[in-house]
């Protein structure tokens, strides 16, 4: 698992990339995006020598282009995909411990996140945090309902909802 | 009857468009009946479409009927089936007998009028929403040679987020414009 992380510009994606498949590697998933002014890569790669030669390979491309690298040996492989079956839904007034709240009270009832996102929108003097999670629960909605109950209370907005997959 | 072979991507048979349907006959029923043999032999499917099996004629099977709470029409099979009229737009998560182990949301019409023959070559017309009318779209796409992969789109979309603006009471009137935009 390669986490990478630079100022964000062109090209970054393809000289990470072509670095790995020149050191005959290959890639499995990836996340990657822009946050704030930096772009970051989170990567499954499998290189024959493993570490050493993964980051020979990407010494060039990381000093170019200023990345800072992260490597785990990381068990992966194909058809590990948890599909998610629930979503939750976050908006309010920005404040802090929005996500520590919402997120500890879905721990709490074992809600396993496998994927987060978050932005601020509104206008800058009053601004919106909106916060959308997938994840999977294997207990009721019902549940997860009862569990932000409080924060709720607190005027956070919290829409919690089944995700069906539609298998056609 | 017989379970068939279900291709699966990156096979190009699956990109290919489909023929209508002309001769309605016992051949024809003795197909859907396989198609439909195959449908539940999966994983749980809700629909099937005939080039899913590597028959490129424009035949899809719809049965949502097993989820609870869903306006539906049965169990469907529609032959040469046409949208007439579609409205509303929602996203939802899919997944596909010919793509194993993926799944990604998909931005589909809420509300459609369809017109298609039954295996016997009569008309039918149907008006269906919600998860049958998703369930139709995604099966006749097949139809010609679109998958639910062609159609993923980005979790991170206005569009995804346009309910949430609803719900915390804005004017979703502009988020939409943008939205429909980016789609």
């Amino acid at each position: 698992m390669l986490t990478l992380v630079g100022a964000d510009r062109p090209g970054i994606v393809a000289g990470v990339t072509q670095a790995i498949f020149a050191a005959g590697g290959s890639l499995g998933e990836a996340s990657m995006i822009r946050l704030g002014g930096n772009f970051a890569i989170m990567l499954m790669a499998a290189v024959d020598g493993g570490e050493v030669r993964l980051r020979e390979a990407l010494a060039p491309v990381v000093a170019r282009l200023d990345l800072r690298l992260h490597i785990d040996l990381a068990a992966g492989g194909l058809h590990q995909h948890l599909t998610p079956n629930v979503q939750v839904r976050v908006t309010g007034a920005d404040r802090a411990g929005i996500v520590a709240e919402i997120t500890g009270a879905l721990a709490a009832v074992g809600f396993n996140i496998l994927e987060l996102d978050t932005d601020v929108a509104g206008d800058p003097n009053r601004p919106l945090y909106l916060m959308n999670i997938q994840g999977f629960s294997d207990r009721p909605i019902e549940e997860l309902e009862a569990a932000v109950a409080p924060i709720r209370a607190s005027g956070i907005a919290v829409d919690i909802t089944a995700v069906e997959t539609l298998i056609g | 009857m017989a379970v068939l072979e279900i291709l699966t991507l990156p096979d190009e048979r699956l990109r290919q468009v489909s023929a209508p349907v002309t001769t309605f006959d016992d051949q024809l029923r003795a197909f859907i009946a396989d198609l439909e043999e195959t449908r539940l032999a999966g994983p749980a499917a809700v629909g099937i479409a005939a080039p899913q099996v590597n028959v490129f004629q424009r035949i899809v099977i719809v049965d949502v009927s097993g989820r609870k709470n869903t306006p539906n029409h049965g169990y469907r099979v529609l032959i040469n089936p046409e949208i007439a009229h579609w409205e509303g737009f929602e996203m939802a998560r899919e997944g596909c007998l010919s793509v194993p182990d993926y799944t990604g949301n998909v931005i589909r019409a809420t509300r459609i009028r369809l017109t298609a023959n039954d295996p016997w070559g009569q008309p039918l017309e149907f008006e269906m929403e919600g998860y049958e009318a998703r369930a139709v779209q995604h099966e006749m796409d097949h139809l010609d040679g679109t998958l639910f992969v062609d159609r993923v789109v980005s979790r991170r979309t206005d569009l995804f987020r346009r309910k949430v603006y609803q719900r915390a009471g804005q004017d979703p009137g502009q988020k939409a414009g943008q939205a429909a935009g980016s789609a």
